[in-house]
């Protein structure tokens, strides 16, 4: 369970990211996170796991308190939380295997790593991982050299590497075209009911959200709109979240 | 209104104008313009002949022949008049008319049969008390196109009884493109030309002059000090450019406590470190009998090394590690590194013996016994500063690990009475190294002004920064660590190494040896500042996720900066080793050795023809390298 308590982050110079979010995601749950650019979508996730330092609030999850951690517990948190990123965010110089293996740098030894030296058994799962996300035959290749829809691919690998309870999804299809999207969506969607990990997607697509979500919640302006599953977002639910010149594409 | 501006719109440009020209007539008085001395016919006259020296460098020498032919006159006259007899007309030979005149008087010399269109000096042969004779040179001589010369010359002023002369001498070079040519060494060292007293060998004709062969060594010395000095510099730059790259050290943020601890124990531990390599080197003394022990002990140290990280380096990281566990691993890293320590002393015995057993008997490879040799000194030298430097760090280490229990266990006000002493025995202990520098560099000898003063100051102002920053918890020492350190490069980096070099030949005496370490600060500090720019100008991306993945600060920049700056470096690298032969070329002027040196010394001998060979080999070197590295560049970005 992942509880989220009037958490508000201002940036400096006085930006509000997000302000006064509450709301709660039990385990195993596909939460699907709704609203326009800049309605703190991102802000929320990376506040999660302290990729950005939330200014006031309260996280916690099972019952541990992540916005009270030290940086070494909040290490040893981080690693049981899995990120997909729009931009993929991968090494591009690197080679698709030292990007999913990277996603093991939480649990291998700090000084082993240092000299590019990862257990058997994570090269194993490695390979396993690599397998299941469909691009085993990449494994060798540089991360750039890879198009979008595979880097997406080894993007999820990486978190599946971590072992992850909870995998945060910031926009993880918004620079992909329909198809691979669907395809995208697919894994995130096979990790959460068949590894029982919790998932955190932001999704522009209010179709991708009918179809995958479990629960939904939308943010607009850094303020928490509307909690509720995905049929219950009506026309009038819609424009409060999109603003009221909105029309309903799909 | 409108015709106003205009106005004095046009009369504060006049004004600038008028600002502008006399800052460059003042700039022409102080530079000494002067046209006069461009146009004077000496001054022009010098700059032909410098220009013409450096247009024929100083590159090859032929063997010469020497033609002489002598012609006999008397001065002054002998009471009976002289005829000359008549010449040998087969070869060379000159007519001197009238044939006895007085001393001081002209003559005219014509000369036949000369090889065409040489030349050479033209001697009065004067005859000595002794019975030898003495060469006064009077003029030269240009044989022409028929081997023909008709000149005027004045006999010297040494009037005899006997005989005298006026000798012709052309000189021939002999050979053409890599001939081999006849000559005769003067074995027996008195200068007679006695074909039995030498003896013959053969020799390449032409071949490098004297003055090549020193510029190529000149060239070699100063390619390698560029490479010397890029490599250190390289070296250290890497890890130095991360402490001044603003987006990895913006967010390190410690609270006073923990600052303050590691403060203190880090000296302690630079103490500690240097007493741990003391007993490492007695480890190591075991094994220094020769060569073969040190190997073995090479071989035994290192399979402890790889054992003991073995044990105490598991491969994962479990959740919880009993407190035993923990506490045997510390251990076995400790001892590890302890026994590291003495099998570099080992290992540096080994060099050392093998370079000077080597030395002598590898010919042309000597030098690399000597380097082997070299690399032994310097391991030695190095152990200590690691072992000094790993223990002030370790200890500063668990000091903020301390700190951090601290933190997490200690009740919030104990915290906030601890950290006021904490922070001003930190500060009085910086006070003091401050302390410590200003007794050493101006030997005051007044324990007020470099002991008490400096700690009370470094303390209060410790004191009143802790005390400024209360509301802070935590404190950004990485944003400090950073202003520093860009402020310690830029302070360096503004000094040239032309004159760094002067401090160094100081230190370690004139040559390469100074130049390359000039050098090598000089790009210490230049590349890491470049260094850090690059690392300021990655994509935060990979940097974002792979923190996310639970890696620590170091697998951090190990697996999300350094892939991304690889590029960068390697192109800045090769940049800077142009720039470095460049440098090397002329640090010799201030006594940093290589082919500056050389040039400098020619240049103030007036020996423009030698000058002018070192001038071309810099223009190759520096314009090929220049090429090279352009392309290497380009192939790696």
């Amino acid at each position: 369970m992942l509880k989220v308590e009037h958490l508000t982050k201002v940036y400096e110079g006085g930006v509000v990211g997000i302000e006064d979010v509450s709301f709660e995601v039990p385990d195993q749950q596909f939460l699907a996170v709704i609203g326009l650019s800049g309605s703190g979508k991102s802000t929320l996730l990376r506040c999660i796991n302290r990729l950005i330092e939330p200014t006031e609030g309260r996280i916690s999850w099972n019952g541990v308190d992540i916005t009270a951690a030290s940086q070494e517990e909040m290490r040893r948190i981080r690693r049981k939380i899995g990120m997909v990123f729009q931009h993929f965010n991968l090494v591009h110089r690197s080679k698709v295997m030292t990007n999913v293996l990277a996603g093991r740098l939480g649990y291998v030894n700090p000084l082993a790593s240092l000299v590019n030296r990862f257990p058997k058994s994570d090269i194993e799962k490695a390979v396993a991982t690599l397998d299941r996300v469909g691009i085993a035959d990449k494994a060798n290749a540089r991360a750039d050299e890879l198009s979008g829809g595979q880097q997406q691919r080894v993007g999820i690998a990486r978190a599946m590497m971590q072992d992850p309870e909870m995998v945060l999804a910031d926009e993880p299809v918004a620079s992909l075209d329909p198809v691979l999207a669907d395809s995208i969506m697919t894994y995130l969607v096979d990790i959460n009911k068949n590894d029982n990990v919790t998932v955190l997607c932001s999704l522009h697509f209010l179709d991708l959200v009918h179809r995958y979500a479990d629960f939904v919640i939308a943010l607009n302006d850094g303020k928490l709109m509307f909690e509720g599953t995905p049929e219950q977002i009506t026309d009038q639910r819609f424009k409060e979240i999109y603003g009221q010149e909105a029309e309903r594409l799909g | 209104m409108k015709k106003e501006r205009s106005f004095r719109k046009s009369l504060l440009f006049i004004l600038g104008m008028i600002a502008v020209v006399v800052v460059y007539a003042y700039g022409f008085e102080k530079t000494d313009v002067n046209l006069d001395e461009i146009e004077s016919d000496v001054r022009q006259a010098s700059l032909v002949r410098v220009l013409r020296a450096l247009a024929h460098p100083d590159l090859v020498e032929y063997d010469r022949v020497e033609t002489e032919v002598i012609a006999p006159i008397f001065t002054p006259c002998p009471p009976g008049g002289f005829d000359a007899p008549e010449p040998d007309t087969s070869g060379a030979y000159m007519t001197v008319t009238p044939a006895c005149a007085d001393p001081r008087s002209d003559v005219v010399v014509e000369g036949f049969n000369f090889e065409a269109n040489k030349g050479g000096p033209i001697f009065f042969l004067g005859a000595t008390d002794d019975g030898g004779t003495v060469r006064l040179q009077m003029d030269n001589i240009e044989a022409d196109e028929d081997g023909h010369f008709l000149m005027t010359v004045r006999l010297k002023n040494r009037p005899s009884e006997e005989q005298q002369g006026i000798l012709a001498v052309t000189r021939e070079n002999v050979g053409s493109w890599l001939d081999r040519v006849e000559v005769w060494d003067d074995t027996n060292g008195n200068g007679v030309q006695d074909p039995e007293l030498l003896t013959e060998r053969t020799r390449l004709s032409p071949r490098a002059s004297e003055t090549a062969v020193e510029t190529w060594e000149g060239i070699v010395e100063t390619v390698f000090m560029a490479l010397l000095a890029t490599t250190i510099g390289t070296i250290l730059a890497v890890p130095l450019s991360f402490f001044a790259a603003r987006n990895l050290m913006k967010n390190i943020t410690t609270r006073v406590i923990t600052i303050a601890l590691g403060v203190i124990l880090f000296p302690f531990g630079v103490a500690v470190g240097v007493m741990v390599s003391r007993l490492a080197r007695d480890v190591a003394g075991i094994f220094d009998t020769n060569g073969w022990v040190d190997l073995l002990g090479m071989v035994v140290l290192g399979a402890v090394i790889f054992g003991l990280l073995r044990i105490s380096v598991p491969d994962e990281e479990e959740e919880i590690v009993p407190r035993n566990t923990r506490i045997a691993r510390v251990v076995g890293l400790l001892t590890a590194a302890f026994v590291a320590l003495a099998g570099l002393y080992v290992t540096a015995d080994f060099l050392i013996r093998v370079g000077e057993a080597l030395d002598g008997n590898l010919g042309g490879f000597d030098f690399f016994a000597r380097f082997l040799a070299n690399l032994g000194d310097i391991a030695e030298l190095l152990v200590v500063l690691f072992a000094a430097l790993i223990g002030g760090f370790g200890l500063a280490a668990v000091g903020t690990r301390i700190g951090h229990l601290i933190e997490d266990r200690v009740p919030e006000v104990i915290q906030r009475t601890l950290r006021y002493p904490l922070a001003a025995a930190s500060g009085a202990l910086i006070g003091l190294a401050v302390g410590w520098l200003i007794e050493w560099l101006y030997q005051l000898e007044d324990p007020v002004k470099t002991f008490w003063v400096p700690a009370l100051v470094g303390a209060s102002l410790a004191l009143l920064a802790a005390w400024g920053n209360r509301e802070r918890d935590d404190q950004r020492v990485g944003l400090t660590t950073y202003y520093v350190a860009r402020t310690f490069f830029n302070a360096l980096r503004s000094m040239e190494p032309l004159v760094m070099v002067i401090v160094f030949v100081i230190w370690v005496g004139i040559g390469p040896f100074a130049g390359a370490l000039a050098l090598g600060l000089h790009t210490t500090v230049a590349l890491a500042k470049l260094y850090s720019e690059q690392v300021e100008s990655i994509s935060e991306g990979p940097l974002e996720a792979v923190s996310a993945t639970g890696a620590t600060r170091l697998q951090t920049i190990m697996y999300a900066v350094l892939p991304q700056v690889v590029p960068p470096y390697i192109s800045f690298t090769l940049y800077r080793w142009d720039i470095n032969v460049r440098m090397s070329t002329i640090i010799g002027f201030a006594g940093g050795g290589g082919i500056g040196l050389i040039l400098q010394q020619n240049v103030t001998q007036l020996n423009y023809r030698a000058a002018s060979v070192q001038m071309l080999a810099i223009a190759i070197v520096v314009s090929s390298l220049d090429f090279l590295s352009a392309r290497i560049r380009e192939r790696i970005v």
